[in-house]
This record gives C-alpha cells, structure tokens and sequence, in this order.
C-alpha cells in the first residue's frame, strides 16, 4: 500500500492492544458484539457494564473519548429511526412530558440507541488499532477463504488508486474550463464515472500483473511466512474482555 | 428509514433472526465461493477488486431524500453482477459490507447475515436474472444494454428494501402494529428514487466500459453467440 499503511480511521501507536495480533481482535469484537446483541433490553445496567468494558480497552489502546465520540456520529441516521419509533410503535401508551408515547417503541428506541452505539465504538476501536492490511492478514488466518481475502486486498488497495485517479481527472476538467455545479451538468460527471472506472482498471491491471511478476500467489507473504500469528497467551489475553461481555449478557438473560 | 435498509445497525432486527439469516448468508457465501474460484482468473481478479472499490466509493456517497429526513446510498450490486458475474459479483459487495461493518461500524456485525442477505444476494441474484433475460430479449445494440443495466439496477435496489422489510415482519425487534405495510410502501418509494440514480450511474459505466473493452463485461461474455456481428472476433481489421 505504499507509503502509508493505515486508513483514515488508523491511529498510529504501539499502545498494547496494537500490538496484539489482528486475528485475536477480529474475534474478541465479533464475540462483544454478539454478546451485547443478546442482551435483553430490560437489563439496562448491562449496557453500562459493556460501556465501561469500551471505555478501558479504549484508555489501554490510547484512543481518546473525544475522537471515539467524534466518530461514532456515523450512526446518526440509526438514532433518526429511533427517535421515531416511539411514536410509530404500536401497544400500550406512557405519558412522557405531556407526550403520549408507545411503551413498546420506548423499550424499542432504547434498544437500536444501546447496542447500535456499542457495536460503531466496538468496531472503531478496532480500526482505530489495526491497518488494513492486518485486517486482511487476521481473516487469512481465520481461514477466510482466499477468494475474498483476494477481493478485499484489491479493494482496499484499489481504493487509493480511484481515489487519486479521480483526483487528477478533477484536476484536469476543471483547468480545462469546466465548473460542475448545478444539475443540468450532471452528464459530464456520468461520463467522468465511466472514464475513471477504465483508467483506473488500467492502472490497476498493471498493478496486479506486477505483483503476478514479483511472485504474488494470491495470499499475503505474511501469512505464508507464518510470522506474528497469535500465541495461546496472546489469545487468553484478548480473552478478556468478550469472557466479560459474555458472563455480563449470560448474568442479565438470568436476571430479566 | 432509508439508511436502515442498506445498513441494518445492531438491535433492529432480534438475535434469533439475525442468526437464521447469517447461516442463510454463509451457505449462500460457500457456494458463491465454490463458483466463483472457477470465474477467477487473471482478468477477473483485478477487476473484482476494483469492482469492490467501485462499490465501498459509492456507497460512501449518501444522498438526502427530503422526506422525513432519510438518505440513502448506492448498492452496486447490478454493477458487479454485470462486470464480474453473480459468483464473484455476490462476494464482492459481501467484502464490501463484512469490511464496513468490521472497521467502519456501518451495519452492525450481529447483523452482517441480514445484510449480505439483502444487499449482496438478493440484489445481485435479482440483477442477474434480469441481466439475463433482458439481453437475450433486447436488440444486441448499444440502447438495449443501457436498457438492462438501468433496469436491473432499479429492481434490485428495490428487492434488495423489500427484504429488509421481510426481515423488520419475521423479527423487527419493535411492533410496528399495522405500519408495516406503511414501511413497506415507504422502503419501496425512496428506493424507487435511489434506483434511479443508481441505474443511471450503472448504465454509463457499464456502457464505457462495453465500448472501449467489450472482453471485461461479464455479462457479454456468459452470451452464448457473440455480442454483437459489428464486434469482429478476431479484432485488429477493420
């Protein structure tokens, strides 16, 4: 991937939840995040348990609360959804603030606020910690099949490409001239589209039959070469925390 | 609403659910694989991922539809399906939604099976079907394959918010009463819209791309006689 090695979301550290190995991440978040799903809503301490679960891995990885709140805004339109369902739910009505407002749609609303805002900072932490191409990495070793693990290192890698390829094309059209604002000159903008997509599988065709050249056989040298995959010690240490999440949901399935 | 169907976020359809549709997506997933490795060779490998690229581009690109303040994004899954097949076309937007959900928090991971089951079969299954027909039935001109590759990116957007519609009836973790039908109808009509967008948006890039390199369509190619007589085999002489 060139110089850079991270996305946008990356935070660069070597805090200890970087270091550990990105398989072992994958399955702790997957793991949380079923866990805080099977959570009854009722049981509203859980969330506060699985919230301050986020906030220490988030303090061990040096993530700040400022920049994880920042960009869980991501899910706004999921709240929009929930703030209406109280109103749209059917089933008993509750007085609140001079609002007569559905109970059911209430618990509703509540629900899509808790889990959906666990899962955005479960899955933040995560990019936040691990480069894309560790991602990819972590899911060979999962034993993804390689015909997506493939996909997903073409994407992400060609995802720069697109992204300087129509850069440049802006660049161009605009010295040229042209100022797209309005609807009426959409066309231009489609065909844009089409070019940008040819030239950058041009590119992108050069790209991979380079790699072929260099010896590229689908998968990551870092897999094959077996480095850095995770030890049993590293995998109890990430155990942590989904064992936390797990006994949290297991204690409020029991409890509601 | 919109958002709700291309994304379904955690806690809006319940567990159970979300776990029927996940084994769905991984049985439909292995087979996609298991047919799709056959697809994959040197052509198609770079254009699956570019392809893929193409898709997470523009689903970051949401567009604000003004009533009750929704937006709703691009799928793509017409465009893979026409570009690299169904195989390989399905697991490219599956990619797409496992790496959003995984590092964007776009979509929940509980919900991934629901997701990929909307977005990355049935749409692609619905665009490809269409594909198939419409190019068998239409003239083999360039008109005819504009024709298809709008309309099999209008349907399966629109299939693919009927599903969550489907999923919101068997497991919606709220009761709507009788407003589901009121979704229904909703889901459908701003689908119909981003259809449209997204129609247009695939019918030029497909038609580029049929125009400089006729090889790289998918769908021609699957074709049993040859796309078009103008189009010489051989190629060079003119």
């Amino acid at each position: 991937m060139g110089a850079g090695h991270g996305h946008v979301l990356y935070r660069e550290s070597t805090s200890p939840v970087h270091r550990l190995p990105p398989e072992v991440k994958i399955v702790a978040m997957v793991v949380f995040t079923i866990a805080v799903v099977a959570t009854p809503r009722e049981a509203f301490w859980a969330f506060g348990a699985y919230a301050l679960l986020v906030a220490g891995v988030a303090a061990l990885a040096r993530v700040g609360p400022r920049w994880l709140l920042s960009r869980a805004l991501i899910e706004l339109p999921f709240v929009l959804f929930a703030v209406a369902l109280p109103f749209l739910g059917a089933g008993e009505r509750v007085e609140v603030l001079g609002l007569r407002l559905s109970e059911d749609g209430l618990h509703g609303a509540w629900n899509i606020l808790a889990k959906g805002s666990l899962g955005v900072l479960a899955s933040l932490l995560l990019a936040a910690t691990t480069t894309t191409r560790d991602l990819i990495v972590g899911l060979d070793r999962l034993r993804c099949p390689q015909v997506l693990t493939q996909i997903a290192t073409f994407m992400l890698r060609y995802l720069d490409v697109l992204v300087g390829e129509a850069r440049r094309m802006r660049v161009a059209r605009i010295s040229r001239g042209d100022d797209p604002r309005f609807l009426w000159q959409l066309r231009g903008f489609a065909a844009g589209i089409g070019a940008l997509f040819l030239r950058a599988f041009e590119r992108g065709e050069r790209v991979y039959l380079a790699m072929l050249s260099r010896g590229y056989t689908g998968r990551m040298p870092a897999v094959w070469q077996g480095d850095g995959a995770a030890t049993a010690g590293q995998w109890l240490v990430a155990a942590t925390v989904p064992v936390v999440a797990a006994s949290i949901a297991a204690t409020a399935v029991v409890l509601t | 609403m919109e958002t709700l169907a291309m994304h379904i976020s955690n806690g809006i359809i319940d567990g159970p659910v979300a776990a029927v549709f996940a084994a769905l997506a991984l049985a439909a997933l292995t087979g996609c694989v298991l047919r799709g490795r056959r697809d994959l060779d040197d052509r198609l490998a770079p254009m699956a991922g570019l392809v893929a690229a193409f898709i997470f581009a523009v689903q970051m690109l949401n567009f604000p539809i003004f009533t009750a303040g929704v937006s709703g994004h691009l799928l793509g899954g017409a465009l893979a399906a026409m570009l690299v097949g169904p195989w390989v076309g399905a697991l490219c937007v599956a990619v797409v939604l496992v790496v959003q959900a995984l590092i964007f928090g776009d979509g929940g991971v509980a919900m991934l099976g629901l997701n990929i089951t909307n977005m990355a079969l049935l749409g692609t299954a619905a665009a490809y079907l269409l594909i198939a027909v419409l190019l068998r039935v239409l003239p083999r001109t360039r008109a005819g394959l504009a024709v298809t590759a709008f309309v099999a990116a209008l349907v399966s957007v629109v299939v693919a918010s009927q599903g969550f519609v489907v999923e919101y009836w068997l497991g919606g973790t709220t009761d709507l009463g009788g407003n589901l039908a009121g979704l229904a109808g909703t889901m459908a009509g701003v689908h119909l819209l981003i259809g449209i967008g997204e129609g247009l948006i695939t019918a030029t890039t497909v038609l580029t791309v049929a125009k400089v390199r006729p090889d790289l369509v998918y769908a021609l190619r699957a074709l049993p006689t040859p796309a078009s007589p103008a189009v010489p085999v051989s190629g060079g002489v003119r």
